[in-house]
């Protein structure tokens, strides 16, 4: 069995379109007959040959939002599209700051519940299960819609390896965006992007992360001066992002940004279970921790038990002198 | 200037949760605690409220059994009042009946700016402030880094994946705030010896409205099917530093030619 027809969330990043977005059409196409997009913005002309290549036939696009806020403008216009029998079975959106957001007021235009937190989709019958870690990762949860669709799901970025099906470019159409009435009003007034060297944390073949061990702020320059060392990104667990030693943008984990790189370098990190689910993806783990019960090194390939502020400088000395 | 925050008492993070293999919900036997991701939006909202000069925190929860443990935080921090949502029919509810019923409890209070965390701990579906908002159909922001009132509304800086967005939003609407946007207050012997005489307003389902067959298990737009041990990962090898550790990350590396 499959379904009639998914819509995938389409998300831009720099003007190209985001991996999540490349990752959802894959297993989409799986699932569905038809996979389609929607899209927030006026501009999927840009992304229509990507998409396509994907196995996207259509983009459904919001028209200029005029800097609203995605959530609302665009949630409305794909319920008015279901409501009007234009719609799919199963929505499937990345979790991605504004595809929770479309994702959750969708689910109550359309009165249906949506379902996060997904890493994998299968169906049974006509239903969509989505399986759901929980508990850091150490048990997975099967998750089944009940009664009739859209089935709305928020899936975590990296579930699925994007692999493309040689399609033709989408067609492009608009969406109708409906009157927003009260819940109109938020508005993107200026945009700032941090800059950082380097390869994206997410896409770095290696990271290096730092955590509480490190003692104080200013010894997360041994993290970064690592992941220089190596090519890598230099990321954090939540508790030094909390305390203000680095920014939100390093965070990797459960909150944070999710990363499967090759090396995963875990620096003074304990291993909550916050993090783990945003790491442990990695192909190779090397931890150093002075605590031999800290739960990193229940994942790690190799783990030093030790002190990082020892092991730290001796290695990117050693590096150095390569 | 009145402020609902919603907040979450769960079990404590650092004494890992279970599913009751019966009811697939998460146990809750064990003594719940304010969720650490709400403090901030607790403190956010007394911090507003001093600085208008005039209004109340009120605290907005639901719970499947009259649990107030993590209400007593919240309040012995400086929130007014507390309205708790406590019936058995809730347990099993989703997300969406969440936000409803929730929404329901906010609506009473006609307040001008809802805070809720981005996401709970032990949860963590990351979608009920959003959904909050939706049902009272008023404009959001979520993810935000910090909030300040600028006449009738207020402004905000939105986390984005490449920074952030200054966004502006009019009142009344909902904001769901990052950890990190402030920093908590710890409650003073004096905050939770006044806590003790706070009003805690308890309502059932129906008390606002809700039959017994729209919330809970029945009302769930999902069913459970599965429940099962993830595949683990083997750990590999560990050693203890002699002060030589080191050479051994560099061989490792050197092995999986990442150097």
């Amino acid at each position: 069995m499959t379904l009639s027809k998914i819509w995938v969330l389409a998300e831009a990043e720099n003007g190209e379109v985001a991996s999540t977005t490349l990752e959802l059409l894959t297993k989409a196409r799986d699932l569905a007959d038809t996979v389609e997009c929607f899209y927030a913005g006026d501009d999927a002309d840009d992304l229509a040959e990507t998409l396509g290549e994907y196995g996207c036939e259509t983009v459904h696009q919001t028209g200029d939002l005029d800097g609203a806020l995605v959530g609302v403008p665009t949630a409305a216009a794909v319920a008015a599209a279901v409501e009007a029998g234009d719609g799919p079975d199963a929505i499937l959106c990345g979790t991605s700051y504004d595809g929770r957001d479309i994702a959750a007021r969708l689910s109550v235009k359309l009165d249906r519940t949506a379902i996060t937190n997904v890493v994998d989709l299968e169906l049974d019958g006509e239903a969509l299960v989505g399986t759901e870690p929980i508990f850091g990762g150490n048990t997975d949860v099967k998750t089944k819609f009940a009664g009739e669709g859209p089935f709305i799901a928020l899936v975590r970025p990296k579930s699925f390896a994007p692999e493309p099906s040689g399609g033709a470019e989408a067609d492009v159409e608009d969406l109708d965006v409906p009157d927003l009435g009260s819940s109109a009003g938020a508005t993107v007034t200026d945009r700032h992007v941090e800059e950082s060297d380097g390869p994206k944390l997410d896409e770095a073949g290696i990271v290096v992360a730092g955590g509480r061990g490190l003692g104080e702020a200013e010894k997360f320059a041994m993290v970064e001066d690592l992941a220089k060392a190596l090519g890598g990104a230099a990321g954090a667990s939540r508790a030094i992002v909390d305390a203000g030693w680095v920014p939100y943008s390093s965070q990797v984990g459960q909150t944070g940004k999710v990363v499967k790189p090759d090396v995963y370098i875990a620096a003074g990190i304990s291993g909550a279970t916050q993090h783990l689910v945003g790491m442990k993806g990695s192909k190779h783990i090397i931890a150093i921790n002075k605590d031999p019960e800290a739960p990193i090194f229940g994942v790690a390939d190799l783990g030093i038990v030790g002190d990082v502020h020892k092991v730290m400088p001796q290695l990117l000395e050693a590096l150095a002198s390569r | 200037m009145d402020v609902v925050v919603c907040v979450k008492q769960i079990p404590d993070p650092a004494d890992p949760g279970a599913l009751d293999p019966e009811t697939r919900t998460l146990k809750r036997d064990v003594k719940l605690i304010l969720d650490e991701s709400d403090s901030y939006g607790v403190e956010m909202a007394l911090q507003l409220v001093d600085a208008a000069g005039e209004g109340e925190v009120t605290l907005v929860s639901m719970a499947p059994n009259n649990e107030r443990s993590g209400l007593a935080t919240a309040l012995a921090m400086g929130a007014e009042s507390a309205v708790l949502v406590s019936d058995p029919a809730l347990q099993g509810s989703d997300s969406l009946t969440t936000a409803k019923i929730l929404a329901a409890a906010i609506k009473e209070k006609n307040p001008d700016l809802v805070i809720a965390g981005s996401e709970s701990s032990d949860g963590y579906t990351g979608t009920v402030p959003e959904q909050i908002a939706a049902v009272l159909d008023l404009p959001s922001v979520t993810a935000a880094k910090s909030i300040t009132v600028d006449g009738s509304g207020i402004k905000v800086q939105r986390q984005t994946n490449a920074g952030y967005d200054d966004v502006e939003c009019p009142m009344p609407c909902v904001v769901s705030v990052t950890a990190g946007v402030v920093e908590p207050r710890y409650p003073s012997f004096k905050g939770i010896m006044a806590a003790k005489n706070k009003p805690v307003d308890e309502k059932t389902a129906s008390d606002l409205g809700f039959d017994e067959g729209s919330v809970g298990w029945a009302g769930a737009g999902q069913e459970i099917v599965e429940v099962a041990e993830a595949p683990q990962r083997d750990a590999g090898e560990v050693i203890e530093d002699d002060g030589e550790a080191y050479n051994r990350i560099v061989s490792f590396l050197e092995e999986l030619k990442a150097i």
